[in-house]
């Protein structure tokens, strides 16, 4: 096993590793935490960094192949498509009313006020 | 033994976000473990296919990265409008539910 070799398998591992506890930790906090708002903080570390660092360890291990490329492709599309369908959710629960706890007595807390910038100006 | 790590680690978090889906008191705690699974199912595909060294699973985990995306807009969508093929004519008379 030449020194590449371990370089590859330590970074690999590495990646690997802490992509699958951030992975982890994130469907922990999407399990435990009380507040939709909350979950949706952690869905993204499980959709972001775990997903990232997991893909970046499968191309560490595959080389310059056609693998990689593939792997990076997919890598770029969770990228951009995780955040706008966290972002489609949130904007989903805004709009049907919902708000945070913490929100309570700051502009827009009250459900039949819509947000600025949400649907009053596309109504017009 | 790298990939048989990452894919327990990925069943622990879809066991997790499964319980969410199950227990989720609102719609949309519903569909945002439902987002979660799918992506964490384009990981578990894809790490499966390098656990069985046939790493031609990747292109149906990117076919499944793209159903997910567009499957979660859709599900958002029908229960905005109650429609998924046309805009939901008078936005006044959208009851959203939730």
């Amino acid at each position: 096993m030449s020194g590449l070799e371990i370089l590859r398998d330590v970074l690999s591992w590495a990646l690997i590793l802490s992509g699958g506890f951030f992975t982890v930790v994130g469907a922990f906090g999407v399990w435990r935490f009380t507040d939709f708002w909350a979950r949706l903080h952690a869905s993204s570390v499980s959709e972001s960094a775990g997903m990232l660092l997991l893909i970046g360890g499968m191309c560490v291990q595959a080389g310059f192949t056609l693998v990689t490329v593939k792997l990076i492709i997919i890598g770029i599309f969770l990228f951009i498509t995780g955040p706008t369908a966290t972002h489609a959710v949130a904007n989903a629960a805004l709009v049907s009313g919902r708000r945070p706890i913490e929100a309570a007595g700051l502009v827009g807390a009250d459900p039949q006020m819509p947000m600025p910038n949400t649907l009053s100006a596309e109504q017009e | 033994m790298m990939f048989a790590a990452a894919t327990i680690a990925i069943f622990v978090a879809m066991l997790l976000v499964l319980v969410r889906l199950y227990a989720g008191p609102t719609l949309y705690d519903r569909v945002l473990a439902a987002n979660t699974f799918g992506t964490l199912t384009v990981l578990l595909i894809g790490v499966l296919g390098f656990l069985t060294e046939r790493p031609d699973f990747l292109d149906i985990s990117l076919l499944y990265a793209l159903i997910n995306f567009v499957g979660t807009i859709a599900i958002l969508k029908y229960f905005r409008y109650r429609a998924i093929g046309d805009k939901g004519a008078n936005r006044s008379d959208v009851k959203v539910e939730g």
